[in-house]
């Protein structure tokens, strides 16, 4: 790199992207990590209830666990399908701490 | 009753047989009597990291196996008095090393030594779950690279949830960093992850900073652990992780680039 380079860069140094990427990857890493065991089986059977009266498709569904000091929020996302009725792209958010 | 310490890292290739050497013989050079145990099945190294790869006759499965006896598979170092190395086979698989196998050795051995250093494989498979599942104390060993830090991180989870320790709820294994091959010129220059990064990202208690150098090349070609070589920077960042492991307090070194002076600059020596 010459010295003009140096002074029209407006890139990040390399560390500073290697850092940050990894501050995400690890955090979701670990998210995924400790979640409960319970986890996987609570997502199927909110599924199935939620199944009994919309149709779904089980890749339009996003189980996030955050973790904020003492409280945890299980947020459960689900895209429900395109029409007929009238509630067309419409999310489903649930939420419950403990 | 013996301390077992395992040095893993989940990536290949980043200092692990390396820095087994070397612990070990530092720990030996301090009097404490240690073996080294090599879980690499199939990949064995540490015999010739070591300089003892042609006085190897049974390996640590022969022992698992009741082929040989423990005392008959256990190499003396031709340096230290009281430093021993237990090969790894070359010629098994990893499926050989199981629980009550290597629980056993590990029993046997805790009873005349001081210190166990378990020199994981590489991989979150067989051979690296039995490294770390008995341990007491863990050195994690991460290059200032991504995929190196990723793979340390995975490896802290299986640390602190598969162990014997995490299994049976006893006290957790202490974790130990140890970053290896790291360059100060070129944290300086932006390049590489910074010591204080990595920390951050891993959240656990540091234990040394071994500096990029040519000379570790030069001590596994010699089959001599570096740590023996005292004047070189690595061998005397060793000492300290040593030191440091024992207790005593020594400030860390050879983070800063070396400041070649202008004539030796303008020399190039």
């Amino acid at each position: 790199m010459n010295l003009l380079d140096y002074f029209l860069s407006k890139r990040k140094k390399s560390a500073v992207v290697a850092r940050e990427r990894l501050q995400i990857i690890l955090a979701r890493e670990r998210v995924d990590r400790s979640g409960p065991d319970y986890l996987p089986a609570l997502k199927r059977e909110i599924l199935e209830v939620v199944a009994k009266y919309v149709s779904i498709d089980m890749d339009q569904v996003q189980v996030h666990l955050q973790r904020e000091g003492n409280c945890e929020i299980l947020e459960l996302n689900i895209s429900l399908p395109e029409p007929p009725p009238a509630t067309t792209g419409q999310s489903m958010g649930h939420s419950a701490s403990n | 009753m013996a301390t077992i310490i395992v040095v893993t890292s989940g990536k290949g290739g980043v200092g692990k047989t390396t820095t087994s050497a070397s612990v070990s013989t530092g720990l030996a050079k301090r009097g404490f009597k240690t073996a080294v145990i090599d879980f690499d099945v199939g990949l064995r190294n540490l015999d010739l990291v070591m300089g003892c790869e042609r006085r190897v006759v049974y390996d640590f499965v022969n022992v698992i196996q009741n082929e040989a006896l423990l005392k008959q598979a256990l190499i003396r170092d031709k340096h230290c008095d009281n430093l021993f190395i237990l090969p790894a086979s070359q010629t098994r698989d990893k499926e050989a090393l199981n629980k009550e196998g290597v629980g056993r050795v590990l029993d046997e051995l805790r009873d005349s030594f001081d210190y166990i250093v378990c020199d994981s494989p590489a991989g979150i498979e067989q051979g690296a779950l039995m490294a770390l599942y008995f341990a007491d104390e863990a050195f994690i060993v991460t290059n200032p690279e991504v995929s190196s830090v990723r793979d340390s991180d995975r490896i802290l989870g299986i640390l602190q949830a598969r162990s014997k320790r995490a299994e049976t709820g006893g006290t957790p294994i202490k974790e130990h960093l140890l970053v290896t091959r790291y360059s100060p010129r070129r944290v300086e220059a932006g390049e590489m992850l910074s010591l204080k990064d990595v920390q951050d990202l891993l959240g656990i208690p540091l234990i040394g900073v071994i500096p990029e150098s040519e000379v570790v090349l030069q001590a596994s070609n010699s089959g001599v652990p570096v740590i023996h070589f005292d004047q070189s920077p690595s061998g005397q960042a060793y000492d300290d992780v040593v030191a440091r492991f024992l207790g005593e307090s020594r400030p860390m070194r050879f983070l800063e680039p070396e400041r070649k002076n202008f004539l030796r600059r303008l020399f190039g020596t």
